[in-house]
């Protein structure tokens, strides 16, 4: 009997001491559990704010955007491994993805016969990609020395390499796979499209100055969605006139009959918004762009959790008091005293 | 009791040149070659980092599980110092010393893997300080716990140096420091889980949740225990010291309830949302979660609290499983369910796998250096456990043992 109870005392100690652990982890699952709770405001993109409208279905894939970012951006040619065979003296830019020689590339969606541009099932259909912007971006969220920054004015998300400790953290984080560090260089450092405000004498991106059918077209965001709204709104086949260069440029605009586009806007709501815009005759998805992912950022979410615990540091200073009282108030049976 | 002095801990002795120390000496030269490559021709010349995984595993081990091998230090203050249960005072110091390496050596790892490393100091400065990053948090509490834990450890060093008076006083503010000690890991553990929340779908929600920092830091503490036994197990057979059994016993019921406690929370996250489905859609995902989980439920049943003692057989089986299914979540977390998109993949070359071994080799020479020459270990007789073990029964909670 007495066995029975003392076993029994010594259990309800032990799990005194996990409950109390155990109790708080209950707490904070309750709260974790409502995400929206956490959850701190979505960020509004300023209103000046400038980015790309990239239209897939007027792309012919001639890739002056990718030639133009290289020649203003200094970047030597890409050559992949697959293509060292025929290319290995550089004498043409065979970039087949983004890296840290390259800050815009032109990609191809093929399925089946390819036989018709802008079409999902046996068809084919180009892809630009480049930084989009966000709105709310997770690579200047997670940055922890301020190397990624965004222009008050025009949004432009920037990269500082003079900061940059090259942990790497927003090549792992950016859902569109954007910043991209240079592995080969003992000294490397992070690399990414900036919209040309990095570039001296650029006064629009040369990806869109360059482009002769204004498949990539740059201007205020506000505008550009405006742009693609209109795109939307054309019978296929009809023709119209496109812009090219920058929206409200006075150079001679493309003229060429309008697509099938799907009737969505890529960035105006996804991941909490991005400043580059991009219409498609090609789910997105297929073009390697993530669309089953919420509206609002994640950067959202993970700073909602860090300042909700975080807040004003009363969390950890309460429970650092608790903690150094019962540390004092348990070691002091062994004060320097008894020691000697 | 009234004995009680500096001499409860005493310097193992014995040769620190052993056939062992050699080997593992070996190690560590061969992880030197191969990070002479990486600073001369850069992370590519050595690893196969890449843009689609540009963490491998000298963040995914050397960081993310090293810490929390390094968690011993923090789970036994836990149990001394807050829950005032003494009698596993004397586990204190090799749980210090092994946080210690297992952090500064985490550390050490961030540094070689870092592509800026001559930068990195820039962490500390506090105009380029960007409070939303978790990882800031996570760094400066890394770094202001390895301080820490160099404090908690001194008296070992003063003690060997006959600094009566350093230590005397330094003994009036040790508390704020484990104190101090507690609420770091704590911070850094649960960030450790956070900073993956802003992967959002790139990781496969098998592993993707808003209670990330809650698993952290309970698998931190379970797998802090766990190495607690782990290493008195090993430092009793490997050094003939007899076996701290009663002591043991009782932990791994501790970690038993902790274990349980985490896996309801984490296996009832994913009934709740839903995502448990994806267990079953068989693929390297679905097999590691199952590995990862069937690992922490066989832990689960070998630390179940019976009628008969745990023999150290089992203790260790189940420390070893428990550290196991630790590592695998936290590498599940890392690398394993992690998709940056089509076309990339990820395992590690021999390079990196040789500066990881070389990393944990230098870990165990200086621990073994450091039992031998300073007083870390508790100098244990059979009949010193026996007797506090008895007055363990008779007294329920009565501390043992003096701090640090």
């Amino acid at each position: 009997m007495q066995l029975n109870r003392r076993a029994f005392l010594k259990f309800a100690a032990v799990d005194g001491a996990v409950g109390a652990a155990a109790g708080g982890t209950a707490l904070a699952a309750a709260e974790t559990a409502s995400a929206q709770g956490l959850q701190r405001d979505a960020r509004a993109m300023p209103d000046d704010a400038v980015g790309l409208l990239y239209d897939s279905t007027l792309c012919i894939g001639c890739r002056a955007c990718q030639a133009a970012c290289k020649q203003v951006n200094g970047m030597p040619v890409d050559i992949p491994e697959v293509y060292e065979d025929w290319n290995a003296d550089g004498t043409w830019d065979t970039a087949v993805d983004l890296s840290g020689d390259t800050l815009t590339v032109i990609q191809v969606y093929q399925h089946g016969t390819m036989a018709v541009k802008d079409r999902a099932e046996d068809g084919y259909a180009f892809v630009k990609r480049q930084c989009m912007h966000c709105t709310d971006a997770s690579c200047i969220s997670v940055c922890p020395v301020s190397a990624m920054t965004k222009d008050p004015v025009s949004g432009v998300v920037s990269h500082h390499p003079d900061r940059c400790i090259g942990c790497r953290y927003c090549v792992l984080a950016c859902p569109f796979g954007v910043p991209r560090y240079e592995y080969d260089d003992p000294f490397g450092q992070i690399q990414k499209c900036q919209l040309c405000t990095n570039v001296e004498g650029q006064d629009i991106p040369a990806c869109a100055d360059v482009c002769p059918t204004g498949a990539t077209l740059y201007g205020r965001t506000k505008d550009l969605q405006d742009e693609a709204e209109r795109r939307l709104g054309m019978t296929a086949g009809e023709k119209h006139w496109f812009p090219r260069g920058a929206l409200g440029d006075d150079r001679a605009p493309h003229e060429a009959p309008a697509a099938q586009y799907l009737n969505d806007v890529y960035g105006e709501e996804i991941l909490g918004g991005t400043q580059c815009r991009m219409v498609s005759g090609v789910p997105f998805e297929s073009l390697g762009y993530p669309e089953d992912v919420p509206d609002y950022s994640y950067a959202s979410i993970t700073e909602g959790i860090q300042h909700t615990l975080y807040k004003y540091f009363i969390a950890p200073a309460v429970l650092l008091a608790g903690l150094v009282y019962f540390a004092y108030k348990n070691a002091r049976g062994h004060r320097p005293e008894e020691w000697d | 009791m009234a004995k009680q002095s500096d001499q409860v801990h005493a310097p193992l002795g014995g040769p620190i040149f052993t056939p062992m120390f050699f080997g593992l000496g070996l190690l560590v030269l061969v992880a030197g070659f191969f990070l002479f490559n990486r600073f001369f021709f850069g992370l590519a010349s050595v690893t196969n980092l890449s843009d689609g995984y540009p963490w491998g595993i000298w963040i995914a081990i050397d960081l993310v599980v090293g810490t929390a091998l390094g968690c011993a230090g923090y789970a036994i203050a836990l149990l001394v110092y807050i829950l005032n249960r003494g009698e596993y005072h004397p586990l204190v110091r090799p749980a210090l010393l092994a946080s210690l390496f297992g952090y500064a050596l985490g550390g050490a790892a961030v540094m070689i893997d870092l592509g800026r490393y001559w930068q990195g100091y820039n962490m500390f400065l506090p105009w380029l300080s960007q409070y939303n990053s978790v990882m800031l948090e996570t760094a400066l509490c890394i770094a202001a716990y390895i301080t820490v834990l160099m404090i908690e450890f001194s008296p070992v060093f003063l003690e060997r140096l006959g600094m009566k008076n350093v230590r005397r006083k330094l003994d009036r503010v040790l508390f704020i420091f484990i104190g101090l000690g507690i609420l770091l890991p704590t911070m850094h553990q649960s960030s450790m889980g956070t900073i993956l929340v802003i992967l959002g779908h790139q990781l496969s929600a098998l592993w993707q949740t808003q209670l990330l920092p809650l698993l952290f830091l309970s698998s931190a503490l379970f797998m802090g225990f766990a190495i607690v036994v782990f290493e008195a197990v090993l430092s009793s057979v490997g050094f003939r010291r007899p076996m701290e059994a009663y002591i043991l016993n009782k932990l791994s019921t501790v970690m038993a309830w902790l274990l349980l406690g985490y896996l309801v929370l984490r296996l009832g996250d994913l009934i709740f949302r839903g995502d448990i489905v994806l267990a079953f859609d068989l693929g390297v995902d679905a097999v590691m979660f199952w590995i990862e989980t069937v690992l922490h439920v066989i832990a689960l049943v070998l630390l179940w609290p019976r009628k008969e003692r745990a023999s150290p057989q089992r203790m260790f089986v189940a420390a070893s499983t428990m550290l196991a299914a630790g590592t695998v979540y936290r590498i599940n977390c890392y690398l394993i369910g992690y998709h940056p998109g089509d076309g990339w993949s990820y395992f590690p070359t021999v390079g990196e796998i040789m500066v990881t071994v070389g990393i944990f080799s230098l870990e165990v020479m200086l621990y073994l250096i450091f039992v031998k020459k300073l007083p870390v270990l508790h100098t244990v007789e059979r009949a010193y456990i026996e007797e506090h073990a008895a007055e363990a029964r008779d007294q329920g909670s009565a501390p043992v043992g003096h701090a640090t």
